[in-house]
C-alpha cells in the first residue's frame, strides 16, 4: 500500500478485502508522516495513541462483521485551531503553547464517530490569521510541491499534509480564503461549505461570522464524503443550519450538461498571466462538458477587502480578549499590576499579525468610529451578498481564480501586509456572502506550481458545486 | 478627595436643590440552568464545579440561548409594562477582568428584549409613575475572591460558578427625586419580579443588585446636573443611604464653589460613604457590537401570548382583587400582598374557610406575631394555611369561641396539628347542645337573682355579665351565640 496516494474509497476497499487492517494502515501512515514531516513542518504534533485507539475500534468493527462507517480507518490531519480533547491545541500561537482542551470540537467528534483516525494536528497561521502559514509561532510550513515556497494560509498545514500524502484528508478552517488558497497553492481540493453547514463548536474563533470548517482532499469524492460526515445541525452552535445534509456522493456523477456558469468580470483583471491561462483552460473543459458560460458582474467586489478587514479584525479583537494571561498557559511573570499582567502576557505571546489585527479591530469598534467602520462594513457585506444572489438568478455556479498568483517564496511578502491581504481578493467575497466555494486544481505553471480554480454556488448549493467539480476532475481538468 | 472634608449642607441649602435619580437594577432570573449552557445555577457549590467549556469561555466554545431565560425575561418585561420586541439582538460588551473569562459579556445593547415600560410607586403624596427605559438580558461574570485565602496577599482567586448566570438589567428613566422614591421603586421592582416568579430577588445571594445614577440641580433648572453612578448598592437600606449621601455630597461640592465630576463611585457599606472608583476619562469603551455567535432573538406573537397567559398575577392586580373579591380594605390588602408567599398563604387560608376577613385578621395578627417571635418566614410556618382556614371556619360555625381559638392557636403553631385534632385530643368542644347549655344557664340564673331582677326591670346591658358567668361555668366551652339566645329567651 502506498499511503501517499490513498483515497477514502481505497481505504474502504482495502479494509473490506482485508488487504490491510486499520491498525496496519494507521501504523504505516503514522510512520510515513513522522518521517516526512521535517521536510514541511506541516504537522505540529502527532497523536499516535489516539490514532491507534481509533484504528483498533475500526478493526473490532471489521472482526465483528459490522458495516464500515464512511471514514473507517482513514488517516486524517486536523488543523490546530480545532480543539481535540486531551490533545494539545495551540492555534499556532505561543499564547496556547501548552493548552490541552478538555473537550472535542463537534466536527472532531463526528469524524471520529465515523471511524476517522486523527494522526495529528496541522500547523497553521496564528489563530488562522495569514495567507502563507508564515505567522505560525512554531515555524512556517513548506509547500510540499516546492519546498522553498509557502503552502498558502492559514490552513497551510492541512493543505500540505494532503499534498504530501501524510494524510488522506484533513480538516481546515476558512475565514477569508484559508482553505481555498492553500488548496490552490498545494494542488489539492479544498472546500469552504455554506456558513452554518458545519458546526463551529470547538473551532477556536477568529472571526465568528466568517469562520468555517471544511475539508481538504486529493479528489472531489473524498471532500464530499468528509463534508457529509461533519455537516449538519449541532445544538451546541446557534448559527448551525437546520437544513438536511444531502448525500453529496450520490449525485456526484450526474451530468453537468446545460449547467449555466458565470464569469464575474471583476475577477479576471490583474491576474498573473499563467494563472489566467490555466483558469481559461479550465473554463474550456467545463464548456466541453456542455456547460454554458456567460459574463456576470459582482459590482461591489472592489470594496470586499476593506469590508472584510474591518469585520474580521473587529471580531478578532473581541475573540482574542480571553487570552489575557489569567487562564491557559502563558502569563508574563514580570508584572506588578493586573493591567501590566494583561499587557505583558499579550505583548510577549501574540505574534505581529495577531497584534496588528487586534489593534485594527479595537479601533474600528471604538466609540465614535463604530458607525463609520463596522456598521458601514456590515452594510457593504449585505450588498456583496446581494451581488451573489442576483448572479445566481442567472447562473448555477460562478467560476473564478482562487488567487491572483501561485505559491510565492517563503519570506517574499512577510514585510508587506497589505500585499498579503490583497492576495485574498478572490476568496474573501464568497466568505463575506457565506456561500459554498471550493478550489480544484487546474494544472501547473511551467515552474510546476499548482493553480486553483474556484467554484461558487448559492447557499446550500454544495451538491451542484461538487457535481461540477467532479465532472471537471473526471474530464482530466485537474491536470490542466 | 473625601467628601467628608466638605461641610454637610444645611437643610435650607439642601432645599434649594432637586435630586434626579435613575436606577439600574440587576435581577437574576430563576432558571434551573445558565443562560448559554446547561450548567446548574445553584448557589453555594464548591468553587468552579458548576462549569463547562461554554461558561468557562474556553477557546472554541459557543453560547446557545436558554429558552426559559427568555420566557422569564418576557415575563419581566410584561410585569414592567414594557413593549416586548419581536426581534432583539445580543451584543458583546468588551472589557478585561479576571472573572470575565470570555473577555466580554454577552448583553443586549440597542435592541433589548423589552423597552418603554413603567411602574407605579405608592408614596404618601399619592401614586407616581416611574418610566422603565428598558430591560435587557445578559450573562453574569464569575466572582473574584481577594480575601480569605492563605496567600491572599499575593493572589486573587476566581470562582466561575456564577459565570453565565442569567440576568436582566432593568434601567429606569431619571424619574425619581428622592431616596424615598428610589426605595419605593426598588420595592415595586422586587415585588413584581417575585410575584411573577422571574426571580427570588434574594439580595443576600446577589439575586437583586442595584446601581444608582444621581445628580442634583437647582430647582427649576432646565437641565440635569452632572450624573454620578454609584455602584454596589446592595440592600434597600444602603440604597437610601447611598443616595442621600450622594445628594448631600454633590450639593456640598456645588455650594463650595466646585463642580460635580462625572464619575463612577463605589458605596462603602462600612463607612456608609461613596468613594470615587473611576473618572469619566477612565470610563470603559465597551466596544459593543452584535454577538456573531447568536442569531437574533425572535419572539412571535404566539410565544408572547402564551407567556402572557401563563403569567402569574402581578402584585398591584392582586391587591385590587383582594379588595374586591374578599372585601379587604386598602391597608389589609397591602399588608397581605407584601410578598408572594404571604399572598399565597392568605389565599390558601381563604379557600379553606368561609370568612376572608377573619382569615386576614389571623394572618396579620396572631400568625404574624408568632412568626416574628420564632424568626420564621411565612412559608416556613408549621401551621398550614388550610389549618388556619379550618380554624376560622370553626369559629364562624360557632364550634369554637374566640377565646378558645386564641388558646388553641399556639398549639396549632407548635405542633402543626389542626384545630379539630387538638380539640378532640384535649376534649375541648364548644357546647352548643341546648340541653347541656340550659342546665348551666339555669344554675347561673339561680346563683345571680340580683342581675336577673335588674334585667327584667329594663337594664338589659347586664346580660353581658350573665353571658360571662355562663362561659366561666362552662370553662369557656359554651358557644357564646347560643348562650346569648338562650339567656334572652329564659329572661323574657
Amino acid at each position: 500500500m502506498d499511503v501517499r496516494s490513498l483515497t477514502i474509497d481505497q481505504v474502504q476497499t482495502g479494509l473490506r478485502n482485508k488487504t490491510f487492517s486499520a491498525m496496519e494502515l494507521t501504523t504505516s501512515a503514522l510512520a510515513f508522516a513522522q518521517a516526512e514531516n521535517p521536510k514541511t513542518n506541516a504537522y505540529l504534533l502527532f497523536c499516535p495513541e489516539r490514532a491507534l485507539a481509533a484504528a483498533a475500534k475500526v478493526d473490532e468493527l471489521i472482526s465483528n462483521g459490522e458495516m464500515l462507517p464512511p471514514l473507517a480507518g482513514v488517516p486524517i490531519g486536523v488543523k490546530d485551531v480545532i480543539v481535540t480533547k486531551g490533545v494539545r491545541t495551540t492555534c499556532g500561537s505561543k499564547i496556547l503553547e501548552k493548552y490541552i482542551p478538555p473537550y472535542n470540537a463537534t466536527a472532531v467528534d463526528r469524524l471520529e464517530a465515523a471511524g476517522g483516525v486523527i494522526l495529528g494536528k496541522a500547523n497553521c497561521d496564528e489563530f488562522a490569521m495569514g495567507s502563507s502559514n508564515e505567522n505560525s509561532a512554531f515555524g512556517p510550513v513548506r509547500n510540499p510541491v516546492a519546498l522553498d515556497r509557502v503552502p498558502g494560509g492559514s490552513s497551510g498545514g492541512s493543505a500540505a499534509v494532503v499534498a504530501q500524502g501524510t494524510a488522506v484528508v484533513s480538516l481546515g478552517s476558512d475565514t477569508g480564503g484559508s482553505i481555498r488558497q492553500p488548496a490552490s497553492f498545494c494542488g489539492v481540493v479544498g472546500v469552504t461549505p455554506t456558513y452554518g453547514r458545519v458546526s463551529r463548536y470547538g473551532l477556536v474563533a477568529f472571526a465568528s461570522s466568517l469562520d468555517h470548517i471544511g475539508p481538504f482532499s486529493r479528489n472531489v469524492a473524498d471532500a464530499a464524503t468528509l463534508l457529509k460526515v461533519i455537516a449538519g445541525r449541532d445544538s451546541m452552535d446557534a448559527t448551525s443550519a437546520f437544513a438536511p445534509v444531502p448525500d453529496y456522493n450520490a449525485t456526484l456523477a450526474q451530468s453537468v450538461k446545460g449547467m449555466r456558469l458565470g464569469l464575474p468580470k471583476e475577477y479576471f483583471a490583474g491576474l498573473a498571466s499563467e494563472t489566467a491561462s490555466k483558469i481559461n483552460k479550465g473554463i474550456e473543459v467545463l464548456e466541453s462538458l456542455g456547460c454554458t458560460v456567460e459574463e456576470v458582474s459582482l459590482p461591489h467586489t472592489e470594496y470586499a477587502i476593506a469590508t472584510y478587514y474591518i469585520i474580521c479584525t473587529a471580531e478578532v479583537s473581541s475573540n482574542l480578549a480571553r487570552f489575557d494571561g489569567v487562564r491557559y498557559t502563558a502569563r508574563s511573570e514580570k508584572s506588578d499590576t493586573l493591567s501590566d499582567m494583561y499587557r505583558n502576557s499579550r505583548g510577549e505571546n501574540f505574534g505581529a499579525e495577531a497584534k496588528r489585527r487586534i489593534m485594527l479591530g479595537t479601533y474600528v469598534l471604538s466609540q465614535g468610529y463604530y458607525d463609520a467602520y463596522y456598521l458601514k462594513a456590515q452594510r457593504v457585506r449585505n450588498l456583496i451578498t446581494q451581488d451573489f444572489a442576483k448572479a445566481f438568478e442567472k447562473v448555477d455556479a460562478l467560476i473564478t481564480p482562487v488567487s491572483p498568483f501561485p505559491a510565492f517564496k517563503i519570506g517574499e511578502k512577510v514585510n508587506d501586509p497589505v500585499q498579503m491581504y490583497l492576495s485574498d481578493i478572490y476568496t474573501i467575497t464568497g466568505s463575506l456572502a457565506g456561500i459554498p466555494c471550493m478550489s480544484v486544481p487546474c494544472g501547473n505553471t511551467v515552474e510546476g506550481l499548482p493553480v486553483g480554480m474556484q467554484l461558487l454556488t448559492k447557499h446550500f448549493g454544495e451538491e451542484t458545486m461538487f457535481r461540477l467539480a467532479y465532472a471537471f476532475e473526471t474530464a482530466g481538468g485537474f491536470a490542466g | 478627595m473625601s467628601s467628608t472634608l466638605l461641610e454637610t449642607p444645611s437643610t435650607e441649602v439642601m432645599a434649594k436643590y432637586e435630586a434626579v435619580i435613575g436606577l439600574e437594577v440587576h435581577v437574576q432570573l430563576a432558571t434551573r440552568t445558565k443562560i448559554f449552557c446547561g450548567c446548574a445555577t445553584g448557589f453555594g457549590a464548591a468553587p468552579n464545579t458548576n462549569v463547562c467549556p461554554v461558561c468557562l469561555g474556553l477557546p472554541g466554545a459557543l453560547p446557545v440561548l436558554n429558552r426559559q431565560a427568555v420566557e422569564l425575561a418576557i415575563r419581566a418585561g410584561l410585569a414592567l409594562n414594557c413593549a416586548v420586541r419581536p426581534k432583539s439582538i445580543f451584543s458583546r460588551k468588551n472589557y478585561f477582568y479576571p472573572d470575565l473569562p470570555k473577555g466580554y459579556q454577552i448583553s443586549q445593547y440597542d435592541k433589548p428584549v423589552a423597552e418603554h415600560g413603567f411602574v407605579d410607586i405608592v408614596l404618601d403624596s399619592g401614586v407616581k409613575r416611574i418610566g422603565v427605559t428598558r430591560a435587557h438580558m445578559e450573562d453574569d461574570a464569575g466572582k473574584s475572591m481577594h480575601d480569605g485565602h492563605r496567600d491572599s496577599d499575593r493572589y486573587t482567586y476566581v470562582d466561575l460558578n456564577r459565570s453565565g448566570t442569567p440576568l436582566i438589567e432593568i434601567v429606569s428613566e431619571p424619574d425619581m427625586r428622592s431616596s424615598d422614591e428610589a426605595y419605593a421603586y426598588l420595592t415595586e421592582i422586587k415585588q413584581a419580579m417575585q410575584f411573577t416568579e422571574v426571580s427570588t430577588c434574594d439580595m443576600e445571594k446577589g439575586h437583586l443588585r442595584c446601581d444608582a445614577n444621581v445628580s442634583v440641580r437647582l430647582w427649576g433648572a432646565p437641565q440635569f446636573g452632572t450624573k454620578v453612578e454609584v455602584k454596589n448598592v446592595n440592600s434597600f437600606r444602603f440604597l437610601k443611604m447611598a443616595v442621600d449621601f450622594e445628594i448631600q455630597r454633590q450639593i456640598g461640592v456645588i455650594e463650595a464653589g466646585g463642580r460635580v465630576q462625572q464619575e463612577t463611585r463605589l458605596f462603602n457599606s462600612d463607612t456608609l460613604e461613596t468613594v470615587s472608583m473611576r473618572s469619566k476619562e477612565m470610563a470603559h469603551d465597551y466596544r459593543y457590537f452584535p454577538e456573531p455567535d447568536l442569531v437574533p432573538l425572535e419572539i412571535s406573537d404566539t410565544w408572547l401570548n402564551r407567556v402572557k397567559s401563563e403569567m402569574p398575577e402581578l402584585p398591584t392586580l392582586r391587591r385590587k382583587r383582594f379588595e374586591t373579591e374578599f372585601g379587604l380594605n386598602e391597608y389589609d390588602s397591602g399588608v397581605l400582598t407584601q410578598t408572594r408567599e404571604i399572598a399565597d398563604y392568605y389565599e390558601r387560608a381563604v379557600k379553606a374557610s368561609t370568612d376572608p376577613k377573619g382569615a386576614a385578621n389571623w394572618v396579620m395578627g396572631d400568625l404574624a406575631a408568632m412568626l416574628k417571635a420564632e424568626a420564621k418566614e411565612i412559608h416556613e410556618s408549621p401551621l398550614t394555611p388550610e389549618n388556619l382556614g379550618e380554624l376560622v371556619t370553626l369559629i364562624g360555625k360557632g364550634d369554637l369561641s374566640g377565646k378558645l381559638a386564641k388558646d388553641i392557636f399556639p398549639k396549632m403553631f407548635a405542633t402543626g396539628d389542626s384545630a379539630q385534632v387538638i380539640m378532640d385530643r384535649e376534649g375541648l368542644r364548644q357546647i352548643s347542645d341546648t340541653g347541656a347549655l340550659e342546665k348551666i344557664i339555669d344554675e347561673v340564673l339561680a346563683a345571680n337573682p340580683k342581675q336577673v331582677e335588674q334585667y327584667k326591670s329594663g337594664k338589659t346591658t347586664v346580660i353581658g355579665f350573665l353571658v360571662g358567668a355562663v362561659m366561666k361555668a362552662s370553662r369557656g366551652q359554651a358557644a357564646p351565640g347560643a348562650v346569648n339566645d338562650l339567656l334572652k329567651a329564659k329572661l323574657l
